[in-house]
C-alpha cells in the first residue's frame, strides 16, 4: 500500500502553508499525466482541461482533510477518475465498464502477413517481411518527433495514458496501476500494444 | 539451432514482458538464444527500445498561460480560508 512519502510530506506542509510555489510544483509535476487520464473518460481535449481544473480546485478544497492513507499522487488520481466519470455520465457518454482495461480482441504487435505462415515446412512463423533498421539522422528529426507525437494521440484512451504515464512521464508500473486501478497485466498489454502500434506508426515513416 | 522454441512470431509478443523482466525464468532464456541468432528479432527489439526512448524526449503538455493563471488565483483563495 502507498503511503506518503517523505517528499510529498515536505510538499504537503508546504502547501498547507500557503506556499504558492509548492502549489505551482505540484500542478507541473502531475497536470500533463492528469491530462492524458482524463482523456480515458471523456471525448474531447478540451473537456478533459475542463476536468483537470476541477480536480485542481477539489484537490485544494481536501488539501486540509486528506489524511495520507494514500499517497498524494494516489489521492489526486483518484478524484480526477471521479471527476471524469461524473462528466461522461452528464455528457450521457456511456463508459464500458472495462474503458481502462485492454479490449479483448488480440491485437497483434506486427501484422500477420509480415511473418512465414504457421504451417511453412522450413520457417514457420518467422519473418518474412523483417524490419529494416532505422536511419538514424532521420530518426533524431523533429518531423520524426512530430508524427511520435501523432501516434501517440491516435491511440485508444487506456492504451495512451499508459504509454504517456510510463514512457513519458517516467512512471513506474506500480504508480500507473495504483493511478488508474488496473492490474499489473492489464497494464503491461495495454503498454504492450501502445509500444508496438508507435513502432509501426515510426516504420511506416522512416520507410 | 535453437530457434525451434520460439519463433519470430511469438517472440514479438514477449517483447514487452522482456523489458519489464517478467518474463519467467526459460521464456526468457528461449528469448535470449533466438535473439543471438536472429537479426531481425534482434532489430525489432532495437526498435522498440528506440520507440520508447523516442516517447521519453517528448515534452509532456504544459497548462496554458490562462488554466495557470486561474489556478493560482483559486490557491490564493483558498490560502485566505
Amino acid at each position: 500500500m502507498a503511503v506518503v512519502s517523505p517528499d510529498e510530506t515536505k510538499l504537503l506542509a508546504a502547501l498547507r502553508d500557503g506556499d504558492e510555489a509548492a502549489f505551482r510544483e505540484l500542478v507541473s509535476m502531475y497536470h500533463s499525466s492528469l491530462l492524458r487520464v482524463a482523456q480515458i473518460y471523456v471525448s474531447s481535449r478540451a473537456q478533459a482541461e475542463e476536468v483537470v481544473q476541477e480536480t485542481w480546485l477539489a484537490v485544494l478544497q481536501g488539501l486540509d482533510r486528506f489524511e495520507g492513507r494514500s499517497s498524494l499522487k494516489t489521492w489526486i488520481f483518484s478524484i480526477l477518475a471521479n471527476r471524469a466519470k461524473t462528466r461522461a455520465v452528464r455528457e450521457r457518454r456511456t463508459i464500458p465498464f472495462s474503458a481502462l482495461n485492454p479490449e479483448r480482441v488480440p491485437e497483434p504487435a506486427v501484422d500477420p502477413e509480415r511473418f512465414c505462415d504457421a504451417e511453412d515446412p522450413r520457417w514457420p512463423g518467422h519473418w518474412a517481411s523483417p524490419p529494416q533498421p532505422w536511419p538514424d539522422d532521420k530518426l533524431v528529426a523533429a518531423e520524426t518527433r512530430g508524427k511520435l507525437a501523432e501516434a501517440i494521440d491516435a491511440l485508444p484512451g487506456n492504451q495512451r495514458a499508459v504509454i504517456s504515464l510510463r514512457d513519458l512521464e517516467g512512471w513506474s508500473s506500480e504508480e500507473v496501476c495504483n493511478a488508474l486501478g488496473i492490474s499489473e497485466t492489464n497494464q503491461r498489454v495495454l503498454l504492450h500494444r501502445a509500444r508496438a502500434k508507435v513502432r509501426t506508426a515510426l516504420e511506416e515513416y522512416l520507410r | 539451432m535453437t530457434l525451434v522454441s520460439l519463433s519470430c512470431q511469438e517472440l514479438v509478443e514477449l517483447v514487452t514482458d522482456y523489458l519489464e523482466g517478467t518474463l519467467p525464468a526459460r521464456e526468457r532464456k528461449w528469448f535470449e538464444e533466438h535473439l543471438a541468432e536472429c537479426v531481425n528479432c534482434e532489430v525489432y527489439l532495437q526498435q522498440i527500445r528506440a520507440t520508447i526512448e523516442l516517447v521519453g524526449a517528448l515534452s509532456p503538455d504544459s497548462l496554458s498561460p490562462e488554466a495557470e493563471e486561474a489556478l493560482l488565483s483559486a490557491f490564493r483563495d483558498w490560502n485566505s480560508r
